[in-house]
């Protein structure tokens, strides 16, 4: 939908004035149109379309086949993976929205000076200055079998045997993106929590209310906007993975992701774009979800 | 295979159009402007008609070549620029994207480094021209391994994509394999080796077998490579080896076969006996070293490299024999006039013994080992070849010391290790079922 369509079928000929105005419009909304267009709508429909695709070891065969579809619909295989990417993604929300709460809570409302909590803000954000990748390989020498932590454990006399469930396992995966997506709870919550008016506390307390209660009833339904919105990245995120459950389950771990990553490189792009759509499908009802228990319009 | 041939679609292979290739700098640079874009086809095509004009100089030419990392390396094309005086690049691929770039993208280089079970599937679909053999100077010393698949005259054949039955073509236009050496090869043989498990031998009891890989006492510490085209065969020999199923040919199985196997290594897997799969040399190496796991599949150099560390680590010889792989360099369809007779200059180089005793010295083996003799010390060629014991160090192409006297190859030597081929790398008429259940395997 470029301008130049709109311009002549628009309406009412009552005056340049008005064709003018709307012509304005189109343009100013043309450049976001074109972009998304281009970048997201363009995409989303090519991979729609080659779902529908044939393939052979070397080619991919235009054609419209439900073939990707029923074998990805009908194989417990794909049930189980789709079941463990959610079951990723629920243990991971789960964790960073209760450490990411705390976390924003600790510094919206404990630290006092507004320097100590830009300070503090900060060094939340610095494991960020390096690679995705390198914070999780860093794991890998702490976890492992004769790693930091089962060194350390067997030299207190606590454990006899090395943990093997550290390293190359579900606690692994789970730990890794707890860890690289904590952040992004904390600076929708700790917003959401500086937005918070003190007199509605102070208000709380006057009335006789506990700590836990004006936690509850007051901090908690103001932040559910920091909440979702945190949420909707953690559990995106997660659900598009593929390299951490990769490289903290030593290959072992299934996510949507990495089945896509196989099939990629296996030349099966249809079975992929299959795959990416119904991920897609699943990641946006969530959303739609998560959108309607909270109106962040509303309360933002 | 009826798959290859019958490509469609935009990935599909462009056919040559430009005929009679001109020699020269310029041409290149204008093929290589011209391939960068989408209209390469027209791009090339707009050449043809022009006179052919011979350049002189052969160091104007530059072969391209791409390949696994194996063979892959720098200092082959160095040395090709010392030797031959014209230019080699280099391009290393995983198997799975050399398979895909070596059929979609032929104009995209000029020698394909393969593997015989590669070429299987990239042969028929036309993208690579067979080679004549009379002009190959060293074809007699080729291993006999590569020509009539014998190592000695009685021995049996293994299963799977054995490289001479891939080696021939009919004739000079053919893509049909013929049962019989020809004049036309479709691959110099460069380098094979035999597979088997690696092991750390300061944590492991005595392995012997390939069913040891599932051995309960090595539960949680073992690992298997998720290569699907080499994992499978790995699978299938420990699955033989269990007794659990037997296989009419290992190399070319039935639906059957794969369900099977890909059940007991399925069931393997819920039971906690894998640490890890791997996919990459490096993964392999960093896992045996840190002690993540004792028992796995595993390359030669990888072995090598855990050892370099001064971490035991043991080739071991099997009894049920090796899984073997075998490479080569073909040439690409579209090459002609003086850019061919650089590709042939290069292969018969290839053949003259450097590059044999740079590959046999990491560990590989040489298709012809006489000329690669002359290449190496008389202590060199013991070690690797004959099994014997070291008498003095023996050191990486790069110097550093692999092996300190008195050592001994795992396996011994060539006659022991070639010898005890049970299976070579293929690919089976079944290959996407297994593809899919092998996703399967690592999914579950």
């Amino acid at each position: 939908m470029s301008a130049t369509d709109a311009i002549p079928s628009a309406k009412g000929p009552k005056g340049l004035a008005r064709l003018g105005a709307e012509a304005v419009s189109w343009l100013q909304a043309a450049p976001l149109t074109l972009v998304l267009g281009l970048f997201l709508i363009f995409p989303i429909v090519t991979i729609v379309i080659v779902s529908f695709w044939d393939y052979s070891e070397y080619a991919l065969i235009p054609d419209v086949i439900l073939d990707n579809y029923t074998y990805l619909l009908s194989s417990p295989v794909t049930w189980s993976i789709f079941l463990s990417t959610l079951g990723y993604a629920a243990a991971s929300w789960v964790l960073t929205l209760l450490i990411g709460f705390t976390v924003a809570y600790f510094l919206a409302f404990h630290v006092r000076t507004l320097t100590w909590q830009i300070v503090l803000f900060m060094v939340c954000t610095i494991p960020f200055w390096t690679s995705n990748v390198i914070r999780m390989i860093s794991w890998i020498p702490v976890l492992g079998r004769n790693g930091l932590v089962n060194q350390g454990l067997m030299g207190v006399g606590i454990i006899d045997h090395p943990l093997e469930f550290l390293l190359f396992s579900d606690f692994a995966v789970i730990l890794a993106f707890v860890h690289l997506y904590t952040l992004f709870m904390v600076v929708p919550i700790f917003n959401s929590m500086m937005r918070i008016d003190r007199s509605l506390l102070e208000a709380a307390a006057d009335q006789g209310a506990s700590a836990w209660q004006t936690l509850w009833s007051v901090i908690v339904p103001l932040c559910r906007p920091g909440i979702v919105i945190g949420s909707i990245f953690v559990v995106t995120l997660v659900m598009g993975d593929f390299i951490t459950v990769r490289l903290m389950s030593g290959g072992q771990g299934a996510s949507v992701g990495v089945m896509m990553n196989n099939e990629i490189s296996l030349l099966q792009y249809p079975a992929a774009a299959a795959d990416a759509v119904v991920l897609l499908a699943v990641v946006l009802l969530m959303v739609f979800g998560m959108l309607k228990a909270v109106d962040i319009r509303r309360e933002l | 295979m009826s798959d290859v041939t019958t490509t469609k679609g935009p990935l599909t292979a462009t056919k040559d159009a430009s005929g009679t290739r001109v020699a020269g700098l310029s041409r290149r640079g204008l093929l290589k402007g011209a391939a960068a874009v989408a209209g390469l086809a027209a791009g090339s095509g707009a050449l043809t008609g022009f006179p052919t004009i011979w350049a002189q100089n052969i160091k104007n030419v530059t072969l391209r070549q791409f390949g696994t990392g194996v063979s892959n390396q720098n200092a082959i094309a160095e040395k090709v620029k010392e030797d031959l005086g014209f230019n080699l690049e280099l391009t290393a691929l995983d198997s799975d994207a050399v398979a895909q770039r070596a059929v979609t993208q032929p104009q995209s280089y000029d020698i394909a480094d393969i593997e015989y079970w590669i070429c299987k599937k990239v042969f028929p679909s036309g993208v690579m021209q067979p080679m004549d053999v009379s002009k190959i100077k060293n074809y007699d010393k080729i291993a006999k391994l590569f020509i009539t698949g014998k190592l000695t005259p009685d021995s049996v054949i293994a299963q799977g994509t054995a490289p001479h039955t891939v080696g021939f073509v009919e004739g000079e236009d053919s893509t049909t394999f013929a049962d019989a050496p020809t004049g036309w090869m479709t691959m110099i043989p460069t380098i094979y080796n035999a597979d088997t498990l690696g092991i750390r031998p300061d944590l492991t009891k005595e392995v012997s077998s390939w069913a040891d890989l599932l051995d309960p006492d090595y539960k949680g510490k073992a690992s298997i490579l998720n290569i699907p085209s080499i994992g499978i065969m790995d699978a299938a020999m420990v699955s033989e080896a269990l007794g659990e199923v037997s296989y009419a040919d290992k190399g070319n199985m039935t639906t059957e076969e794969i369900d099977k196997t890909i059940a007991l290594m399925i069931k393997a897997k819920k039971d906690g006996q894998f640490r890890a799969f791997w996919k990459s040399f490096d993964e392999s190496v960093n896992l045996m070293a840190s002690g993540e796991v004792v028992i796995q599949s595993m390359w030669s150099p990888a072995v090598a490299a855990v050892r370099s560390k001064g971490i035991a680590c043991k080739y071991q010889p099997l009894k049920e024999g090796y899984r073997a792989w075998g490479g080569g360099i073909g040439m690409a369809k579209h090459l002609t006039g003086l850019e061919r007779d650089a590709a042939y200059e290069y292969l018969n180089w290839y053949l003259s013994g450097w590059v044999g005793a740079y590959l046999l010295r990491q560990g590989y083996y040489s298709a012809c080992p006489t000329t690669a003799m002359e290449f190496m010390t008389a202590d060199e060629w013991g070690f690797w070849m004959d099994g014997k014991a070291a008498e003095g160090e023996i050191k990486a192409p790069d110097g550093k010391v692999m092996e300190e006297p008195g050592a001994v190859r795992d396996g011994g030597s060539f006659q022991e290790r070639m010898g005890r081929v049970a299976c070579w790398n293929s690919v089976m008429d079944e290959n996407k079922y297994m593809i899919r259940k092998w996703n399967e395997f690592i999914a579950a």
